[in-house]
Parts: structure tokens; sequence; C-alpha cells
């Protein structure tokens, strides 16, 4: 029984095509494959926004959103006809096609990386060979979309907006590629299919996810951080700082194009975060032996929104950083750690099994952070501070 | 067009009639992707707007890349000319013209040489694809897992030409920063 809850959705979409003709089975399996993760994702989204809002004022000490249906849980549905109905204002001076083409550009790029994550067991749009490489080939298409929004709306505001976004993204993906480098050593492939199964079975109750050996609890945690800036989110939500720069490089949309963007931020955090799971946290496998009777896909939606509940409790806790401390941290800090945390990995790989390499992988990470660490706030703790202004 | 419909004929294995039909047409849309998209590199006022046609030709390449079977070079293209290139083609546009992008491109000038260099190439690249090896089929059999083979190949065949690369990138990216450096980190 539990087989077949697992994969009901495997067996209804074998049982549906079996209705469909010959000729056209490909474009129904594609269909069928797609048409639900373009549901779910966005209607996740949706659910985000209530649950962000509520934990946020939760943890502001105020009742946040509470007017729209049972405890505002209607409020998305309030928010989408309310941008649906929005006037659709475009600057006289935009450049019209890039300022139309930069969100649709950011959604599409945001949908397409859902191609390869691996949503429960036998639940994947397309086994890639290179499926890593897929997603961040594709995510990188996210950084053009924003220069897209920032330049063309020709205002200052979104260019330093898009300037501050590029820089940013630019510098924390390299952290976030070197730090899945491990698992795809580890896992000897580039299919994310094949890193989760990996990733399967258990000693005793113990899974055998990546993120319990020493450089795969370093890679995930330099993952997530990189996660956090590459998505745009508090504390890196330098490029849309309201107090500097109003809203980034989208302050000239309105109406349904805002909520695009809106959208694709939030598409491009969960994918980012399924990416995370799938590469550390054993994709939809279960935590324990003895949960395995639990589906494959409400293990994956769990983890994800575990994850989506750290961003959120990060958000609400952490203030902003500024520009040169982001950018410090992530070409002094977290680039070198995940180098180290390569070699680390190799050295795992080559030494005999057992508390040796526990041992040595361990100390290597835990010196060279805290090394690097001090390193980032050399003759920077005790100074006075003093302000240049502007002449 | 027959020029291309050849082209595909020669590089692509012997399929037969739908799968055919499928695979001349996806070429001829990348083809015409790409070939729109660099023609309007070249033609386009903005330089802005010539960087993002530029990145179009660049994905349809990529497009191609992908149709022969070679995911590996496919999304690499994606990752390094979409994501890299293109980017730094408009921060080093934006930051090294003149207020306004939109006055300065130098399509009024240089027209007939270049005229004349693009055809030269595209001579030496036609006689090099008639009279070269293109003519024996290189498809013997679809490669299998090719990512795997180019790792398997840079780890072992190549492994010297890595590390010199390796070595020189990070030489680079050195001195890059060295040159990037703040000028006032002498008065702090």
């Amino acid at each position: 029984m539990p087989e077949i809850i697992d994969q009901i959705f495997v067996v209804i979409k074998h049982w549906f095509m079996g209705y469909v003709p010959g000729g056209i089975q490909p474009l129904a399996s594609a269909v069928l494959s797609v048409v639900p993760v373009m549901i779910v994702f966005p209607v996740l989204f949706a659910i985000t926004t209530v649950l962000e809002r509520k934990g946020l004022g939760r943890m502001q000490n105020r009742y946040g959103p509470n007017r729209a249906g049972w405890f505002g849980i209607l409020q998305p549905m309030a928010d989408g006809v309310k941008s649906l109905t929005k006037e659709d204002i475009v600057p006289r001076t935009a450049d019209q096609l890039v300022h139309f083409l930069a969100p649709v550009m950011l959604v599409i790029a945001s949908f397409l990386v859902y191609a390869v994550l691996p949503i429960g067991r036998n639940m994947v749009i397309a086994n890639l060979n290179a499926g890593v490489l897929f997603f961040f080939a594709i995510g990188s298409m996210v950084e053009l979309s924003v220069f897209m929004a920032g330049w063309s709306s020709h205002s200052k505001y979104s260019l330093l907006g898009a300037m501050r976004a590029i820089a940013q993204m630019i510098s924390y993906e390299m952290p976030l590629v070197l730090a899945s480098v491990v698992v795809i050593m580890a896992a000897g492939s580039l299919s994310t299919v094949t890193i989760v199964n990996m990733q399967a079975g258990y000693t005793w109750i113990w899974p055998h996810w990546y993120v319990f050996t020493p450089w795969g609890f370093t890679g995930f945690v330099i993952f997530m951080i990189a996660a956090t800036a590459e998505s745009n989110r508090c504390p890196f939500d330098m490029p849309e700082g309201e107090s500097e720069i109003i809203a980034g490089y989208y302050i000239e949309y309105s109406g349904f194009k805002f909520a695009l963007f809106f959208l694709g931020e939030y598409l491009g955090m969960f994918a980012t975060s399924a990416m995370a799971i799938t590469l550390f946290l054993g994709g939809w496998a279960a935590p324990f032996s003895f949960l395995t009777w639990i589906p494959s896909y409400v293990w994956f939606f769990a983890k994800l929104l575990a994850i989506i509940f750290a961003f959120i409790w990060v958000r609400g806790t952490l203030p902003r950083l500024r520009m040169d401390q982001l950018m410090n941290f992530a070409w002094k800090f977290m680039l070198p750690l995940s180098l180290i945390n390569i070699v680390g990995a190799g050295i795992w790989h080559f030494m005999p099994a057992g508390f040796g390499r526990w041992g040595v992988v361990s100390l290597l990470v835990a010196l060279s952070c805290v090394l690097l660490s001090r390193g980032l706030r050399r003759n920077k703790w005790f100074h006075v501070r003093t302000y240049r202004f502007a002449t | 067009m027959v020029v291309l419909v050849q082209y595909v004929h020669l590089y692509l294995p012997p399929l037969h009639g739908w799968n055919r039909f499928k695979m001349i047409i996806s070429f001829l849309l990348l083809a015409s992707l790409t070939i729109i998209g660099t023609a309007a590199a070249m033609s386009l006022k903005n330089l802005v707007h010539c960087v993002l046609a530029l990145t179009l030709g660049l994905v349809g390449l990529a497009g191609l890349y992908l149709q022969l079977g070679a995911q590996f070079v496919g999304f690499t293209q994606i990752l390094v000319y979409v994501g890299a290139v293109a980017i730094l083609a408009a921060f080093a546009i934006m930051m090294t013209r003149s207020a306004d992008p939109t006055l300065s491109n130098a399509t009024a000038t240089f027209r007939t040489s270049g005229a004349v260099v693009a055809v030269v190439v595209f001579a030496v690249l036609a006689w090099a694809i008639y009279y070269g090896t293109a003519h024996q089929p290189i498809f013997t059999a679809q490669p299998e897992g090719s990512v795997g083979q180019v790792g398997l190949a840079l780890m072992h065949h190549f492994v010297l030409p890595l590390e010199v690369i390796g070595l020189l990138l990070t030489a680079a990216l050195i001195g890059a920063g060295i040159l990037a450096m703040d000028e006032h980190r002498g008065n702090q």
C-alpha cells in the first residue's frame, strides 16, 4: 500500500497515457509532467507569502495580514486580484521592448530550472546527464534579466539596484557552484537523480545524506548562505534596500509585471532550496529508516517548507549587510572556504573509512573556518570609526 | 537553405520520415535564431541592444550543441556566455562609454572592410567544410554519458593543460584584484 501511495502520480500518468494515441504521446507525457509543476510551485509561492508575512509579523510583535479570509489565508488571492487590476505603468523614456521582456525572461528561467529537480521517487521532468550544470546554466540567465530590468527602466535607482544585484549574484554564484562540486565529486555524476540515489540507504536508522559528513555539512552551510544571497533575501537584500534605492531594479514596474518579478524571485528561492535538498539532504528520502512509509513527495515538500521557514526566520532576525561587507564575505571567506572544502572532500575520498578521516577533514574545515574569519576581521575590530562624506 | 539542409544531412545520424523532419525543423529554427541574433548584434543602433541580441545568438548556438547531443558543451555555453560574458560586455559598455549608449555604434564606419572580412572568413570556412573531413560520417554511434567522458578526458589525458590553464586563470584573477584594489588603501 505505501508503495502505491508513493507512486500514485506516476501510476495515474501511466494510466492516462494508455488512452493517448501513439503519435502525440511524447507531447502528452511532457505536458502531464510540466503542468503539475507549473501549478504546484506558484501555489506554494502564494502560501509562502502568507506564511512569510505572518511569521515576520509574529517576530516583530504584530499580527500580520488578518483581514482576507480566515486568519488572512486568502491574502494572496486579494494580492493577485489587486496586481491584475492595477494599471501597468511604463516610463516614457523606458526601453519598451526590453522593459517588457525582462520579467518574462525571469519567470521563464525560474520555471526552466524545475525540469531537473526530483520532487519524488520517479518524479522528475527530465533526467539529464548534466542536470546540475543545467540548473546553474539556466540560473545564470536570471542575472541577465535583472540587468535588462534595471537598464531598460532608464532610472538611476533601478540601474544602481541592478548593478548591486548583479555584482552580488556573480560573487555568490562561485561559492554556490563550488559548494555543490563536493557532492558531484562524491556522487560521481552530474545527474540529480543519480545524486539522490547515491544518498539512499540507512545505517541502523540514520540516512546516508551528504550533509552528515564534515565536507557535506560545510558545503550545505556555504550553499545555503550563497542561496540567500542569490535570491536577494535578507541579510543580503542590498539590491532592493528600501531605505537607499527604494526597490532596486524593479522600481519602475507596476501591476502584474511587478507580481511576475515577485513570483520569479520566490520561484528562484524554492528552486535553490530544492537543489540544496537534492544535493545535501537526500532529495525525497525519509530522514529515518522507520519513516519510509510516508510518500517521497511529502518528504520533499516537508524539507522545502523547513528551509523556507529558515529563510523567513533569518529574514526576521538579521540586519542588512553593507556592500563592502557583502563582497568581503563572498571573496575572502566563502570562496576560500569552499575551495578548502573541495580539498577536504578529496581527502575524505582517499582515506580509509573510520574515525580517522572524520577527524582530519573536520579539523581541516574548522581550522580554515576560524582562520578565515579571523582574517576577515583583521584591522577592523577596535578602530575608531571615521566617516568620509562625499565632497 | 539547401546548403543548410545538406549540412544537417552530413552531421546527423541517419534518420527517416518524421524524425528526420523534426531534426531538420529544429535545426532550421535554431540556425535562424543564431543568425538573426548575430545579425541584429551587428546592425542595431543601441549598444546594449547589440549585447542582448548577441546573447540571443549565443543561446541559439548552445541549442545547436544540445541538438547534436553535446550536453556539457551546450550548458557550458549558456553558463559562460549568457551568465558571464554578456553581463561583462554590458558592464563594459556602460562603464566605458559616455552617458548615452544609444548614440554610439560603429555601424556607419568600417562597412566595406567589414563586409570583405566577413566574406573572406565565410569563404575559408565553407572551403574547409566542403573539402575537409566533413564528408566522412563522424556519427558512428550516439555518444553515451558524454559529460562523464569529458571529465575523464580532463582528468586523465589533459591533466597538465588543465592545471596550466588553472594557474593562468588564478594569476589573471589575482592581477585583476590588484588592478581593482582601492586606491585610498594607504589612507585608512
